[in-house]
């Protein structure tokens, strides 16, 4: 009676787990080829094909459940409505319409473009975060460098101009919540609401201001921040994804690397994850906290109104009120969901920038459906606040922040 | 209850509750100061913007003041008619805010901060609106009494989701009621756009108009043109019913536990998850009773491109900061922004004076101020505490 009997049964244990995960990985691979044959450049014109590939990954994913493989058993489950949802969406519009909207490069090229701002966000959000400082006020720090960007540029009548300006008010504004957040020791979620109103009422008033009701001047080509070109790629799918992005999607790529490097593999960087995890401690062998969290929340405004200025000067080229529309909520949840890390935070955002690009492209397959709810678009602009709602519900309590994100620190 | 004894997985982001101001500081003198202070700060600073921009700041707050009606309250000054009409404008703004504004405290009470009070808001604006366009054969009390309940499960429902998603699985109320408000913003113009099902013609995105006898009644000022309605008297309704629940009941007192503080909560047998969800859903029932009365009182219809101007339901946060989370306190701060919203709007303020585009910007400033500072009331205090030991000091070198 010793340990014998007990080997023979972790190993069947053990590899049941395996065979059940493994199912439900080829479950989630078969939903998503199901919707993927819907769509050009394969596009079967019919329900059969899909339709059993997603029941079999329905299957496996409820296989998988039932044996406590839950969460590739749900993703499998998800997988398979995916797809089926996206084949029969994909049915009722028009082979010519949708071929001339799910041309897989530029749906690429699009979620790169709407994944920047959340990504410049996220990154700020990320400084400031693993420093202990939650920033709620990422949204209003992206909205001041919208307008900042966008006035300074076509005041300096160049975007670096713009782009600095931008910069310097996000700082600015960060700086300022960082006084309330780190000296007064404000509750930062509150704090960080009242900047996003600030935020809102100083570029609503300024807009009004400078630019009366006419709306802000048409960019000329030095004011806008410039596309870069890269002809030798030619008209293919790597032409289409990266033959013509801005340079600020260049430079955000260029900054996760930095980001990543900074705060994880230099002592500077452990100094801020030090702050954020145990403040007491990092006083203690003589880091300055509340110089290190004033450092990190100023620069996490700087890269947030970085995004901003990108929206503004390099993206739409013009200014509207509220025209962030709750992105910087959104980089948030890409923080949360991408585990407070640079590269996690980046795929998140681009799920997001993802389902916003197939929000603004799949009405045009439906111009001349049947249905008012696909000629009309405006529900398909709900897709990326509802990805966001399910990501922030579906990860988190998997994901764990910093210890002492939002916990004011009283020196003593 | 086994689903008490499991806390909830960490959001990452903090509650509100353990920062926040507790229960003694509600609204007793220390309270009602750092209040004033705010307020009195925030109006300083927003005068100092209209200075820098290059306008009158005293001029601009008397003009703004003026169109308020505020001066029908004293016998004998000023035009009483103008007035008269101005302070139905003031209390017909107030209406709402009082309900956004017990939306925002009822959500604190128990520890969370609900952001969500305008997509609540719309959610029982578009449910008033569309069951109130609907049915013509129902007698009006039966058909109003129908509308306004459905108004307030429909913020019930849209609050809930956001608690719900709190209670299960940890997601941050803050992020979850944002993001509900744009699906709230996107669905209205679904609803009410151009190919949406409830527009009233094909040319304009205006939604259809609710039937006549689903007006509320009208007690004072001319029931055609916006006069006040009984919706005003609902509002006053709800503070009680908002006293009486966080005051009088055991939910409120596990409201407010929960709020104090949720680990002591649990340890003493309250599931803290399923007060998560109610507050949350009551706190919605309260804003979307806030939009039913608007779209029965006064607005009748919905037209697209108003829904992303609305901002009722993020003042309400501003006013239950400012009311410091109590009844009384919200009426006041309520009617301070119901004010101000109705000074600065266009039909009021004249132009000459200040822009009232400005001025709906400036409410914004004035809005965001009072929300940092009542946020940091230790730096109020602090500033509150000088000023009484230089006037100690002041007496003392007088001896």
């Amino acid at each position: 009676m010793t340990a014998a009997p007990i080997t023979p049964e972790r190993t069947k244990h053990w590899s049941e787990w395996v065979a059940a995960k493994h199912i439900a990985i080829v479950g989630i691979v078969l939903g998503m080829t199901g919707g993927w044959i819907a769509l050009p450049p394969v596009a079967v014109r019919t329900v059969t094909i899909p339709l059993f590939l997603s029941i079999l990954a329905i299957a496996a994913g409820i296989w998988a459940v039932a044996r406590d493989v839950k969460r590739p058993g749900w993703g499998a489950i998800a997988a398979g409505i995916f797809g089926i949802t996206l084949a029969l969406l994909a049915l009722q519009s028009s082979d010519p319409h949708l071929r001339s909207v799910f041309t897989w490069g530029t749906l690429i090229a699009a979620t790169l473009r709407y994944a920047t701002p959340l990504t410049y966000g996220a990154l700020g959000g990320l400084v400031s975060e693993r420093s202990g400082v939650v920033n709620i006020a990422l949204e209003g720090m992206m909205l001041m460098g919208c307008f900042f960007g966008i006035w300074g540029s076509a005041t300096t009548g160049s975007w670096v101009g713009g782009l600095l300006i931008a910069m310097a008010v996000g700082g600015l504004t960060a700086f300022i919540y960082g006084i309330f957040a780190i000296h007064f020791r404000a509750d930062q979620i509150v704090g960080g609401t009242a900047v996003n109103f600030l935020a809102v009422g100083i570029t609503g008033y300024l807009f009004i201001q400078i630019y009366g009701s006419n709306g802000t001047p048409d960019l000329t080509n030095a004011e806008s921040i410039p596309d870069v070109h890269l002809s030798f790629l030619g008209n293919g799918f790597f032409g289409q994804v990266l033959g013509q992005l801005n340079l600020m999607i260049w430079l955000v790529f260029a900054l996760l690397f930095v980001v990543y490097f900074l705060v994880f593999k230099t002592s500077i960087g452990l100094r801020l994850r030090a702050v954020g995890e145990h403040p007491r401690a990092a006083d203690t062998v003589g880091i300055d906290v509340y110089l290190t969290r004033y450092i990190a929340v100023t620069i996490s405004g700087v890269l947030a109104a970085m995004g901003g200025a990108y929206l503004s000067i390099g993206f739409v080229h013009s200014f509207n009120e509220n025209m962030t529309e709750g992105r910087g909520f959104i980089a948030l949840a890409a923080l949360i969901f991408g585990k407070w890390r640079p590269f996690g935070a980046f795929g998140a955002a681009c799920l997001f920038g993802f389902s916003t690009a197939l929000a603004y492209a799949v009405p045009s397959a439906y111009t001349d459906s049947a249905s008012s709810i696909l000629r009309s678009g405006a529900l398909f602009q709900t897709l990326p606040y509802i990805l966001t709602l399910v990501a922030v519900a579906g990860v988190i309590g998997r994901s764990v922040a910093p210890a002492a994100d939002g916990k004011p620190y009283v020196k003593q | 209850m086994s689903d008490a004894a499991a806390p909830p997985p960490d959001s990452g982001v903090p509650p509100v509750a353990q920062t926040g101001p507790d229960d003694k500081k509600r609204f007793n003198s220390q309270g009602l100061i750092v209040s004033i202070i705010t307020t009195t700060i925030a109006f300083l600073v927003g005068g100092l913007v209209v200075l820098a921009t290059g306008h009158d700041p005293f001029g601009t707050y008397r003009a703004i003041f003026n169109g308020t009606g505020v001066t029908w309250l004293i016998p004998g000054y000023g035009d009483r008619a103008a007035s008269a009409t101005n302070f139905q404008q003031t209390l017909l703004e107030t209406t709402p805010l009082i309900l956004c504004g017990l939306a925002v405290a009822f959500a604190f009470r128990c520890g969370m901060f609900n952001i969500g009070g305008q997509g609540q808001y719309f959610a029982g604006s578009y449910a008033a609106l569309i069951f109130g366009s609907y049915w013509g054969g129902i007698p009006g009390p039966a058909h109003i009494v129908l509308c306004i309940a459905l108004a307030i499960v429909a913020g019930a429902a849209w609050g809930g989701i956001a608690g719900f998603l709190k209670a299960t699985t940890g997601a941050h109320e803050v992020i979850s009621t944002i993001m509900l408000n744009w699906i709230a913003i996107w669905i209205g113009t679904y609803f009410f756009g151009l190919q949406g099902p409830f527009v009233s013609s094909q040319y304009s995105p205006i939604s259809n108009t609710i039937v006549g006898n689903v007006h509320l009644p009208v007690f004072w000022g001319d029931p055609v043109l916006q006069g006040l309605h009984i919706g005003f008297f609902i509002a006053i309704g709800a503070l009680v019913v908002f006293w009486a629940i966080l005051n009088r009941t055991t939910l409120g007192f596990e409201v407010r536990a929960v709020g104090f503080n949720p680990e002591a909560a649990r340890y003493s047998g309250i599931n803290v998850k399923r007060n998560y969800f109610l507050a949350m859903a009551i706190s919605g029932a309260f804003a979307g009773l806030a939009g039913g009365i608007d779209i029965l009182g006064w607005q009748f219809q919905i037209a697209t491109p108003d829904i992303l101007v609305s901002s009722v339901g993020f003042l309400g946060i501003a006013v239950a900061l400012l009311g410091r989370n109590s009844a009384i306190g919200v009426f006041f701060a309520a009617l301070l922004f119901g004010a101000l919203t109705v000074g600065t709007s266009s039909r009021q303020l004249d132009p000459s004076v200040f822009d009232p585009q400005l001025a709906g910007n400036l409410t914004l400033i004035i809005q965001g101020l009072v929300v940092l500072f009542v946020g940091a009331d230790l730096l109020v205090l602090s500033i509150w505490k000088s000023r009484k030991k230089l006037s100690f000091r002041r007496k003392a070198s007088e001896t």
